[in-house]
């Protein structure tokens, strides 16, 4: 136990010398989350519409107002005509166009229905989708707001409910996404490349010449991620929590479980990506290459795994941070309990024993 | 098998695939001795060093270090045994004395014997002013003598320094070898492996290496006499060209 203190020391040292190894561990989770929650983001507010009004009435008007008077729109201008509509997209100072046609008005009276003509720019698909959602929602709002005075013979209204996320929060995804790719990058990353400096240095053979037995070598260097890892899970939690309103319906304990457990399975990729590299910068392309990118792309952080090609669905099946994202999403959004995620847990769990065997054996094989 | 015999190898073997690395290689070393364990590179005097330290097992044959089979007790060999590598093997972010510390802490010293230690190293290799500096601030030749030193902490029976003055200075090379008479007057076992025909000459012994086999063992003097020539690099180039 004391050998394994003054190792643990050692560790801590290299840890918090090295200039570059504590801006990962503590200016990254910062910098991501906060990008994520702030920069990143799905929402729409006051996005620049133009409108070209070749009506000009009372009910245009109204419209009109309605429209900019929500936080959502600002009207940068109105045009004149529909020459202008592409002319003033491509400098880009407006995302969309609100067209409406002539006699909308008289229209409205006489046939009972006008054409409004939403135009958006769709460089930016999710962007333009949402405004096209937005405006329906306001036009849906204004013919409401009349048919109850003009009494139509009947209508349906549809009322949709959001649940567990109401006001769609983009911060609900990014948060447990985020806590995913932190994890995954402190522990996989930062101990595989610990390890394998050890070899680089040499000071791994002395290590292995010492009375300490490899097991101890390696627990050695990975307990000081873990206890690192956790402190990084809970910064982020707490930011998602008091600064982005992030709830946590769930059990803070299983939560504080399930984060351990996937720090385990990270650790055991770092370990085994340690077995299989020399040197540190293969170290980090193996983690960089093999870990990020699936549990950016694959995991359903960023891209809904339900809309993927069927073969990338097969295959976010053996990504563990998909597994991850789904227990954490279900604990902090939906207040899960082990008996609603028991099966993504031992999903974890299983793969963790995996990796962990196929390291032990991949360490034998070198030592033989 | 004396009692005076601190290291007996019999018959070691070790295979990679189809390659051999050590070929039945058979030798004793006496305790006190300075051992040199020489040869060309990949000759093959790492893989067998690694399987006196008891990280590496033996195809076949068998070597008893400090009274421990390599084999099965190879735990016992790791504790009895001190290892200075060919690569400096100190952390270079950590001082001079948090490096004693730590070396000093696996092979299982207390505090208050690491405390004396650390003194005592610190005076004897005249570190007091770095003593608080970290490692890799210091010259190769310092550091070089402090892996040694760091490398006796435990007291070991034998130390195993596998060439031990690679890319250091004539001076520093000189004054390592002081250090390593010195460890030997006190009864310490030193099986040294190097590059340089020169040290050859101040080993006790020497065993030459060639393609797996020992192809010589004997005192400098008496090889020198046998193969008819005065220097010890005479000797090597004979042998290494015989064999070619």
């Amino acid at each position: 136990m004391k050998r394994f203190i003054g190792f643990v020391t050692k560790e801590f040292y290299h840890i918090f010398r090295d200039k570059r190894s504590m801006f990962i561990l503590f200016g990254m989770p910062i910098a991501q989350i906060m990008l994520f929650g702030f920069a990143i983001t799905n929402e729409i507010n006051n996005v620049n519409i133009a409108i070209l009004d070749q009506s000009k009435d009372n009910e245009t008007h109204k419209i009109i107002n309605k429209i900019s008077a929500s936080p959502y729109f600002h009207i940068e201008q109105e045009i004149n005509s529909e020459a202008q509509i592409e002319s003033i997209f491509k400098k880009g100072k407006v995302k969309a166009v609100l067209v409406f046609q002539n006699n909308f008005i008289k229209d409205l009276q006489t046939k009972k229905q006008a054409k409004v003509q939403i135009i958006t720019d769709a460089t930016d698909p999710n962007i333009a989708n949402t405004i096209t959602n937005y405006i329906n929602a306001i036009l849906q709002n204004y013919l409401l707001e009349n048919n109850a005075i003009n009494q139509p013979n009947y209508q349906i209204q549809t009322q949709t409910q959001l649940y567990y996320n109401p006001e769609l929060k983009s911060v609900f995804t990014f948060v447990p996404g985020v806590m995913t790719v932190i994890l995954m990058l402190v522990s996989a990353m930062m101990t595989s490349i610990s390890i394998t400096r050890e070899k680089e240095l040499g000071t791994m053979e002395i290590l292995l010449v010492s009375p300490l037995n490899p097991l101890q070598v390696i627990l050695g260097k990975v307990f000081p991620y873990i206890f690192l890892s956790v402190i990084n899970a809970i910064v982020i939690v707490t930011l998602g929590v008091f600064v982005f309103g992030m709830p946590v319906q769930g059990s803070l304990f299983l939560l504080a479980l399930e984060s351990i457990l996937f720090i385990i399975t990270a650790l055991s990729l770092g370990i085994l990506i340690s077995t299989v590299s020399n040197s540190q910068q293969t170290a980090m392309m193996l983690s960089l290459m093999g870990l990020m990118l699936p549990v950016i792309i694959l995991s359903g952080f960023i891209f809904p795994i339900s809309s993927m090609p069927l073969p990338l669905q097969i295959i976010s099946n053996i990504i563990p941070a998909k597994w991850f994202i789904i227990i954490i999403k279900a604990i902090m959004l939906k207040g899960a309990t082990i008996q609603i995620i028991w099966k993504e847990t031992l999903i974890l769990i299983g793969m963790t024993l995996f990796f962990i065997g196929l390291s032990i054996k991949k360490y034998k094989i070198r030592l033989e | 098998m004396s009692e005076e015999n601190i290291i007996s190898v019999h018959n070691l073997s070790k295979v990679f695939g189809d390659f051999t690395a050590v070929n039945t290689i058979s030798f004793d070393v006496k305790k006190g001795e300075i051992f040199g364990f020489l040869g060309a590179n990949g000759a093959g005097k790492t893989t067998a060093m690694k399987m006196l330290i008891g990280i590496s097992k033996p195809s076949s044959g068998d070597a008893i270090v400090a009274g421990f089979d390599v084999k099965t007790q190879s735990e016992m060999v790791k504790k009895s045994i001190g290892y200075m590598s060919q690569k400096f093997s100190m952390y270079d972010d950590l001082t001079i004395k948090e490096n004693i510390t730590f070396f000093g802490g696996i092979y299982g010293l207390s505090k208050v014997q690491i405390k004396e230690k650390t003194k005592k190293l610190i005076e004897e290799l005249q570190l007091e002013a770095v003593a608080s500096k970290l490692v890799g601030s210091l010259p190769l030749g310092w550091k070089q003598k402090l892996a040694f030193s760091v490398a006796l902490l435990h007291e070991p029976k034998i130390v195993f320094l596998d060439e031990p003055t690679g890319g250091v200075d004539p001076i520093t090379r000189r004054q390592f070898w002081e250090m390593i008479y010195a460890e030997a007057h006190k009864g310490t076992t030193l099986f040294v492996t190097t590059h340089y025909m020169d040290e050859a000459e101040y080993c006790d012994r020497v065993s030459i290496m060639v393609e797996g086999k020992i192809e010589a063992l004997d005192t400098p003097k008496n090889l020198k006499k046998q193969y008819n020539v005065d220097s010890m690099n005479a000797v090597f180039l004979k042998l290494a060209r015989n064999i070619e």
